[in-house]
């Protein structure tokens, strides 16, 4: 068959290139979710800040960064976040830095991943009620350890079937870098077809693959919810 | 609002006068290509940089004794790439133009190629002015001086601009577009594929002002080191090989 | 401000944004069409059309937009003489058209599953309720369970059309002369940095009026359920 030698892996099979973008597909993601998890929370935190200021620029930056389609902001980020850096760093030396677009892709994704994470997060902060605090400072416990030891486990588990559902999103969403320049999956795919001429082909094996990812990713949702709710006993 | 600016304006004079200390001597140039645009610049099936482009970068590097890291980067972000600093010059069949002129600076031409419209050859086709073509579907690779023609002088057609040519050549061949409009050379060597055996140049050619090596307007020394190098391989017979490896005329524009 | 760039692309940009309104707003419509009957074959008692309709909405639910598009529009290209022959060519010929069809499958997934959802939310009680009045069960999906449903799907369904806006900037990568189509016309013409920023102003305002707008409709629909 035609067809399974373009898909073969070999010198005139395409197999090889798609598991390549494929590994840079899942490599992205992977490398974007502590960045915009990390950045998420803080952007969590600012919004429920007591200082104006911090709550305004929380809630601006969410509203800018759902609101913006995320072709644009990969766009922007990659641009012209390369733009400033070079000014900036232009201030002090005459070094010139140089972003790889991986790193250009991944903090354009987290910076959007961030902005949904910091509603996740409040969301599940609202849902931790004042009597939690309030026995731990009975205990006596400190607020950093408070935080620590009673908020963050809770936290973790209201957060998570919204992360899940961000996560999904985010393998999806990774296919827009290819249009800046990033061999991820969807460009490999174009470059097969421009070569073998089978768009159809390719581009619907691609989007198996993606369904594929996506399927394995189910998987272990489930797993870490389970993992995540072991401690919850359920009334009965 | 003014701070900001003033603090871009005093970086950018920082900039402007690092640049000129660094003006010495480049032992290490970084090139980039687009590697989608052949017989210029493309990706070989084992991954290698090849094409007419690639050879003259090589050639240029070797005369100014420089070592060479080539960069393939997406058309639509050659120049702001460029402009970023994320490699030196681009020599990839970019053609000299005086809206890219204001932005950064060229080498002097190492070729020459005008621009040509395709259609296939049961259309007929023959008026290639812009009221022959009224009502016509053309495409062309967005970014370059055949969409800006198009874009500036053929109103009454519908343009459609893609990312790469590849795709122009696709879309041709499956019939969205009437005609495209494309480099005559690059186009010459599609006419000769399969696919492109239906197909037929038509038309007037329109004439552009040669294709240079790109490089921020701040680097003039790199430019003027590159001029000289492609009237040095000229002038010693290396780049009448590399011609001749790819057209059986010759290209150079004097 | 780059005021040359602004007068040369500024009114082009804003016939872009049209252009980003027509894709969304017949998407939606039609995805919205074609979600109800998508929703309840889901739901039904006959394991094909649950299998189908599960395929469906899983495939277009589970990849991306962008790779979904590529698929449809350059796809369609490859099969040239059977679209011919059934007299569709001229279709699919047409950019716009190939991410309308796109969208409108990729939205219609998503409704669904957002009135699926909304239609098993409705209190099984006043399925019962009107079960023991006498209603026919056609009665009670059109007169019960569907007016509630679509309360209850009103603002996941606001988040879908944003949702969408953002999305369909998707189709500039396959030449439609959308917002962001043009956005990148400009800036490959002055390499003005500037035009993102103009596109990102015209997108967040419009979105931020669809909200507005949609958070009207909803206080409007829901006024009976507040108490005074």
């Amino acid at each position: 068959m035609d067809l399974l030698r373009l898909l073969s892996f070999g010198p005139d099979g395409w197999g090889d290139e798609l598991l390549q973008g494929t590994w840079l597909t899942i490599r992205l993601a992977l490398a974007t979710v502590p960045f915009g998890l990390a950045l998420g929370f803080l952007v969590a935190l600012a919004k429920r800040s007591p200082n104006r200021y911090l709550r305004a620029f929380g809630n601006a930056y969410t509203t800018v960064f759902r609101g913006l389609p995320e072709l644009l902001t990969i766009f922007i980020v990659y641009f012209g976040g390369q733009i400033a850096l070079q000014r900036i760093v232009g201030l002090f030396s005459g070094a010139t830095v140089e972003v790889n677009g991986f790193i250009a892709g991944m903090v354009a994704l987290g910076v959007v991943f961030s902005a949904y994470a910091s509603e996740v997060f409040l969301g599940a902060f609202n849902n931790i009620t004042r009597g939690q605090y309030e026995a731990a400072y009975a205990l006596g416990l400190r607020p950093a350890t408070t935080l620590r030891l009673v908020i963050i486990p809770q936290l973790v588990r209201l957060a998570l079937p919204g992360l899940a559902n961000l996560w999904l999103i985010l393998l999806k969403d990774t296919s827009l870098v290819s249009v800046i320049a990033l061999d991820d999956l969807l460009r490999k795919t174009g470059l097969a077809v421009r070569v073998t001429k089978e768009p159809f082909l390719f581009f619907g094996v691609a989007c198996l693959i993606y369904l594929a990812l996506s399927m394995i990713s189910s998987i272990g949702i489930v797993a870490i919810e389970r993992w995540a709710n072991r401690g919850l006993r359920r009334a009965s | 609002m003014r701070i900001v600016k003033r603090v871009a304006i005093a970086a950018l004079a920082l900039m402007a006068v690092s640049g000129a200390v660094q003006a010495k001597e480049w032992k290490n140039i970084r090139v980039a290509v687009e590697g989608a645009f052949p017989p210029f610049n493309s990706v070989s099936a084992d991954g290698q940089l090849e094409g007419f482009d690639v050879d003259i970068a090589k050639a240029i590097c070797a005369n100014l004794k420089a070592e060479c890291t080539f960069t393939v980067q997406d058309w639509d972000g050659l120049i702001p790439a460029l402009q970023a600093g994320k490699f030196d010059t681009i020599i990839s069949s970019m053609s000299i133009t005086d809206e890219r002129k204001k932005v950064i600076d060229f080498s002097r031409p190492y070729y020459q190629s005008p621009s040509s419209f395709v259609a296939p050859k049961s259309a007929g086709i023959k008026d290639t002015s812009p009221e022959g073509l009224k009502g016509k579907t053309i495409g062309a690779q967005s970014s370059t001086v055949q969409a800006t023609e198009l874009e500036e002088k053929y109103k009454g057609s519908d343009i459609k601009l893609y990312p790469t040519q590849d795709e122009v050549n696709l879309d041709l061949v499956a019939g969205r577009i009437d005609l495209l409009f494309v480099d005559k050379l690059p186009g010459l060597e599609w006419l000769k594929t399969a696919d492109g055996a239906n197909y037929e140049f038509v038309g007037t050619d329109l004439p552009t002002d040669g294709v240079g090596a790109a490089v921020r307007k701040e680097d003039s020394d790199l430019r003027d080191q590159i001029s000289a190098a492609i009237l040095a391989i000229k002038a010693d017979g290396t780049y009448d090989k590399i011609n001749a490896k790819y057209f059986p005329f010759s290209i150079w524009k004097e | 401000m780059n005021w040359d760039a602004l007068a040369t692309y500024g009114p082009r940009m804003l016939q872009g944004l049209v252009v980003t309104l027509q894709l969304v707003v017949i998407s939606i419509t039609l995805g919205a069409l074609l979600s109800i009957p998508v929703a309840l074959a889901r739901m039904s008692r006959s394991r094909i059309l649950r299998a189908v309709s599960f395929g469906y909405m899983y495939f277009f639910r589970g990849t991306p937009l962008l790779a979904q598009v590529f698929l449809v529009y350059y796809g369609a290209g490859q099969f040239r003489t059977q679209l011919e022959a059934i007299g569709l060519w001229w279709l699919f010929r047409d950019a716009f058209f190939c991410c309308v069809l796109t969208f409108t499958l990729n939205t219609g997934a998503y409704q669904a599953e957002i009135l699926r959802g909304a239609i098993r939310a409705v209190p099984a009680g006043q399925r019962e309720a009107a079960m023991s009045l006498g209603l026919r069960p056609r009665q009670i999906f059109r007169k019960i369970v569907m007016p509630q449903a679509i309360l209850i799907a009103l603002r996941p369904l606001g988040n879908e059309v944003i949702l969408m806006v953002k999305g369909s900037s998707v189709a500039a990568i396959v030449t439609v002369f959308d917002l962001m189509g043009v956005t990148r016309l400009a800036y490959s013409r002055t390499f003005d940095f500037q035009v993102y920023l103009w596109a990102a102003v015209l997108y967040l305002v419009v979105v931020e009026i669809i909200r507005r707008v949609w958070d009207k409709l909803e206080h409007r629909l829901t006024r009976h359920m507040r108490s005074a």
